[in-house]
């Protein structure tokens, strides 16, 4: 993308709240936590391994969030950046087990720590608060020259431009990281893992470093999440979330980090736009997931292309041609381990 | 020791049924390599065709099994025709087909049978009978009779797998895909046999569940957690391993749950599932298999 696209982009967003009625802030301030959640669930995936347990990472930071600002009697700008680094050396200490496996052992594996993770928050009444979970979480205040503590969570037109500059500043972060050798190197495990490892590279800390950092992330949209609602509960980081999340990366694509974004942008927009039928929006979010791994395997961002392969062929009733960045063919990967 | 006779006839019903979902998620895995996440909502659907048959036609309860087999084979070979078949190179792609049918199936059954109240189904026989003479040990008789169905379907299917021509298919299927196609088995058939077959059990399982929970839509959910415990700790691919599994499993877990705590037996059994992937990926039975 562009700069000056770029740039078009966040005047967008820039105005969005001033162009929507104000019930509708909620929902935008709740996509901008979103795309936190989905662009750090992609950085995790540039390695090849899918989690099932990114949503519970994000309850992590909510919870630890809430429990130091309530508990402890910390601030919330002291409190959330060290709960998003608590996510993340909790995830260092799953990376030791999970990285063992890869894969669907990987997936199940994330699950199973994740779910006994949110299952304690279930159970465990004292500190977290069990199935009703933590009310009444201090909001994030600023001191103002003249009008003294402002409560930015009370006015959601703060809250949402607060959220967008961590949404940007998210993004920034995992685009460099991207680009960087690092980026590279997680790129060159996710294709031929065996080959990188026999040239010198220490996978696992590569991984490892994928998931903290994304994990961290996530506990920081958590936190975001947990102090706008004043109230965090088991239920609000399920596998069914989870399953959510994929969807948006997945129906984005994955490709670039424009995927995720535009994933969870386009499918908020539908579920607003299906709210009358408020029962069968999952049946629309299942269809759509399996419409887009049948005709759009790369996802919404690979849209503009295909459309442009597509009206070539239509025009010319030829084979488009196979642009240059097309990702390896199938048979070019490395054999699944269980062949 | 009432209570530990009780708590181990308890976990024996209990193992059976979750025995009928394992195994055919591990048949399913083995022939296709899909992980399918919408074995819960097989399950799902099975328990509904007993409530809309049996509890609101006032079909015979055996037919209505029979029937929940047969409707929920026939979606899972729906769901192989459209959505697995073209995945069938994509390691991934079938798990998350998979993941949109779970969410089309859950709103299907909400949409068709409302989503507001769980639907109770009264049991075939109503009342329990004692047990090896002991006051304290009772059985309902419908979990009598579910137990009785899920051992003969095993047993069933057992015998299909060693005995049948198209068993030894399956399982050649499962050991090595390639092999099998190149002595002239056809993959997509053998798929279509295996997923007819696993959702199939899996229906019968809600069947014969039915009336002993309550019905609504997401019930699968719980089921489908337990079910992955147990063909990991079993080893994935091992059709022995998921029995012997979820024997094991729903003992501790019974167990744990009456002497401590149903939320706690189940982080102890994901914990279990964690440990094994960890220490002995293969699980209990399974082949020695790099993760």
């Amino acid at each position: 993308m562009t700069g000056g696209g770029l740039t078009a982009l966040l005047a967008v967003f820039c105005a969005l709240p001033f162009l929507v009625a104000l019930y509708r802030l909620d929902i935008l301030i709740f996509m901008l936590i979103n795309v936190i959640l989905a662009v750090s669930y992609r950085f995790l995936t540039l390695a090849g391994e899918f989690s099932l347990g990114h949503v519970v990472m994000m309850g992590v930071g909510a919870y630890g969030s809430a429990l130091a600002t309530k508990e402890a009697g910390l601030s919330v700008w002291l409190a959330a950046p060290l709960a998003a680094a608590f996510t993340g050396l909790l995830a260092l200490l799953l990376a030791f087990p999970l990285f063992r496996m890869k894969g669907f052992y990987f997936l199940i594996g994330s699950f199973a720590a994740g779910e006994a993770i949110r299952l304690s928050w279930n159970r465990f009444r004292d500190p977290f608060g069990g199935p009703g979970g933590i009310v009444f979480i201090p909001s994030p205040e600023i001191p103002l020259p003249v009008l003294g503590m402002v409560d930015i969570a009370a006015d959601p037109i703060a809250y949402y431009f607060f959220t967008l500059a961590i949404v940007v500043i998210t993004i920034v972060v995992f685009y460099r990281l991207e680009r960087s050798r690092f980026g590279l190197t997680l790129h060159a495990i996710h294709w031929q893992d065996v080959l990188a490892e026999s040239v010198g590279v220490h996978i696992w800390w590569y991984k490892t470093f994928a998931l903290v950092l994304a994990s961290a992330f996530a506990g920081l949209a958590g936190g975001l999440l947990g102090h706008y609602l004043g109230t965090v509960n088991p239920t609000q980081f399920n596998l069914h979330i989870m399953l959510f999340v994929l969807v948006w990366v997945i129906v984005g694509g994955t490709r670039t980090i424009a995927g995720p974004i535009i994933g969870v942008v386009v499918l908020t927009v539908v579920d607003q736009g299906l709210r009358s039928l408020d029962e069968w929006r999952p049946l629309f979010y299942g269809a759509i997931l399996i419409l887009t791994v049948m005709f759009l395997p790369h996802g919404l961002e690979s849209l503009p292309r295909r459309a442009r392969e597509w009206w070539e062929w239509a025009r010319h009733r030829r084979q488009p041609p196979v642009s240059d960045d097309e990702e390896p063919p199938e048979s070019d990967r490395p054999p699944p381990q269980d062949a | 020791m009432d209570t530990v006779v009780q708590t181990l006839v308890n976990a024996l019903m209990q193992s059976s049924f979750v025995a009928l979902m394992a195994v055919g998620l591990v048949l399913i895995f083995g022939v296709m390599r899909v992980i399918n996440f919408a074995h819960g909502e097989f399950y799902m659907a099975g328990a509904y065709v007993v409530f809309w048959l049996y509890a609101q036609h006032e079909l015979p309860f055996f037919a209505a099994v029979v029937a929940a087999m047969i409707i929920v084979g026939i979606i899972g070979l729906i769901i192989e025709q459209l959505l697995f078949k073209p995945m069938r190179e994509n390691p991934l792609g079938g798990l998350i087909m998979s993941i949109g049918v779970l969410f089309i199936l859950q709103v299907l059954a909400a949409v068709i049978f409302g989503v507001g109240l769980m639907k109770h189904i009264p049991p075939l026989y109503p009342g329990a009978t004692p047990l090896f003479g002991m006051d304290g040990v009772s059985v309902p008789w419908q979990r009598l009779v579910a137990f009785g169905i899920a051992v003969v379907l095993l047993i069933g299917f057992w015998l299909f797998l060693k005995r049948t021509r198209l068993g030894w298919a399956l399982r050649a299927c499962a050991q090595d895909r390639e092999a099998a196609a190149l002595q002239g088995m056809s993959i997509n058939k053998l798929a279509l046999l295996a997923m007819g077959l696993g959702a199939g059990m899996a229906g019968a399982a809600g069947a014969i569940m039915a009336p002993l929970v309550r019905v609504y839509p997401y019930i699968g959910g719980p089921v489908i957690v337990t079910a992955f415990i147990v063909i990991i700790v079993g080893g994935i691919g091992s059709l022995e391993g998921a029995v012997l599994a979820a024997v094991l499993y729903t003992f501790f877990h019974t167990f744990v749950a009456t002497y401590l705590d149903g939320t706690i037996a189940s982080i102890l059994g994901l914990l279990l599932m964690l440990l094994v992937l960890t220490v002995r990926p293969a699980g209990l039975l399974g082949k020695g298999e790099k993760v």
